[in-house]
C-alpha cells in the first residue's frame, strides 16, 4: 500500500465511509461524518498510519484530503 | 493489592515531593514509567533507584514543560518506547506567593504558562495515545488553594482553579473513548513548596488542619496510585481533596 492508499483508507476508517466514496472531493463539515470528534478519530489514523504526531495547528489545517497530503509532506511523508 | 503491571504511566515533575513520591509508589505496583523534570541527573538517579527496587521500565525525559515542541517529542518517545499510555500524573508546577498588588504581567504568564497550560498541552497529546486504545486516566494536580482560594495566593489558586475547569471539561470530552479525568486537590503537604515558609505561617497552616498533622507526599501519592488503578474506573471528572479536613 503506497502512502496515497494509507491516507485514503484512514480518512475511511476515521470517517466511518463507504468505500466508494470519494475521499479525494471531501471537506471538513462537507458531511455529517466528517465532523471535529471524527476529525479527532482521523488525526489519530494518520498518527498511527504514519507514525508520526501532528502538531496543533496542523491538525485545524487538515480541511481536505488534499490539505492532509500538504501537511503529510511536512513531516516527509511522500507522495507521488 | 493494587496491579499496574502492563501500564505505563508519565509523571511530570518526577524529581521531588508529590511526583517523586507518586513515581515510587505506581513502580511499587508494577508500572513502567515515563518521568518528566527539567534536571536530567536528578532524574537519571531516580531511575536507577527504581529500575533497581521494581525492575519497571523508566523512561527519564529531561525538559521545560512550557515548551510545545519538547513536550510533544516527549509523547513520541513514550509511544516509541511503550507503545502505549495508561496514565498522565500532571504534577509539574510553581507556587509564588504574591499580594495582589504586587503582582506583575511576567507572574501572571509564568504561572498560569506553567501550572495551567502546559497541563493542558500535557492532557491534549496524553489523549492522542489513549483514544485508539480507548482506556486511560489522566490525574491533574490542582490545589485547596484552587478549590478555596487563600490570601496571597490569587495568582497560584486561579492557575489551580483553571486545572478544575479543565479535568471537568477534558472529563466530559474523553468520557466516551474510556478515558477518565481527575484531580487532586492537596492541602498543606510536607515538600518544597511548603517547608520554604517562615516558622510562624507554618504553624499557622498547621493549626487550621482538622488532622492535627501536615500532609505527606505519600498521602497524596496513594491517591495518584488509586485514581490510576482499577479500583476507580468508574470515577471520572472529580476533585479529590487530600487535605486532612484543612479549613482555610
Amino acid at each position: 500500500m503506497n502512502n496515497e492508499q494509507k491516507l485514503k483508507a484512514a480518512f475511511i476508517e476515521a470517517l466511518g465511509l463507504n468505500e466508494s466514496t470519494n475521499v479525494e472531493a471531501l471537506t471538513y463539515n462537507s458531511i455529517p461524518e466528517w465532523d471535529s470528534i471524527a476529525h479527532m478519530a482521523l488525526v489519530a489514523q494518520l498518527d498511527d498510519q504514519f507514525d508520526i504526531m501532528l502538531d496543533t495547528d496542523d491538525i485545524i489545517d487538515i480541511s481536505s484530503f488534499e490539505k492532509a497530503k500538504e501537511v503529510l509532506s511536512k513531516y516527509e511523508v511522500e507522495f507521488v | 493489592m493494587i496491579s499496574l503491571k502492563g501500564k505505563c504511566i508519565f509523571v511530570t515533575g518526577a524529581s521531588r515531593g508529590i511526583g517523586r513520591q507518586a513515581a515510587i509508589m505506581l513502580a511499587a505496583a508494577g508500572a513502567d514509567l515515563a518521568l518528566a523534570a527539567r534536571d536530567q541527573e536528578v532524574l537519571t538517579s531516580l531511575q536507577q533507584h527504581i529500575e533497581a527496587t521494581y525492575g519497571s521500565h523508566v523512561l527519564t525525559l529531561a525538559y521545560d514543560i512550557q515548551d510545545e515542541q519538547a513536550t510533544k517529542e516527549a509523547f513520541r518517545q513514550i509511544k516509541k518506547q511503550f507503545g502505549r499510555l495508561d496514565g498522565l500524573v500532571n504534577n509539574a508546577g510553581i507556587l509564588e506567593s504574591r499580594l495582589l498588588g504586587m503582582i506583575d504581567d511576567s507572574s501572571i504568564q509564568q504561572t498560569l504558562s506553567v501550572n495551567l497550560a502546559a497541563s493542558i498541552i500535557h492532557l491534549q497529546y496524553a489523549a492522542r495515545l489513549m483514544k485508539p486504545q480507548r482506556s486511560g486516566s489522566i490525574v491533574n494536580l490542582s490545589s485547596i488553594m484552587g478549590t478555596h482560594g487563600s490570601e496571597g495566593q490569587v495568582l497560584y489558586s486561579a492557575s489551580k482553579a483553571g486545572i478544575i475547569g479543565a479535568t471537568r471539561s477534558a472529563s466530559k470530552e474523553l468520557a466516551s473513548y474510556g478515558i477518565r479525568v481527575n484531580a487532586i486537590a492537596p492541602g498543606f503537604i510536607r515538600t518544597d513548596l511548603a517547608t520554604g515558609l517562615s516558622e510562624e505561617k507554618y504553624n499557622e497552616r498547621l493549626d487550621s488542619i482538622k488532622m492535627g498533622r501536615i500532609g505527606e507526599p505519600e498521602d497524596v501519592a496513594g491517591t495518584i496510585l488509586f485514581l490510576c488503578s482499577e479500583l476507580s474506573t468508574y470515577i471520572t471528572g472529580q476533585i479529590i481533596g487530600v487535605d486532612g479536613g484543612m479549613v482555610i
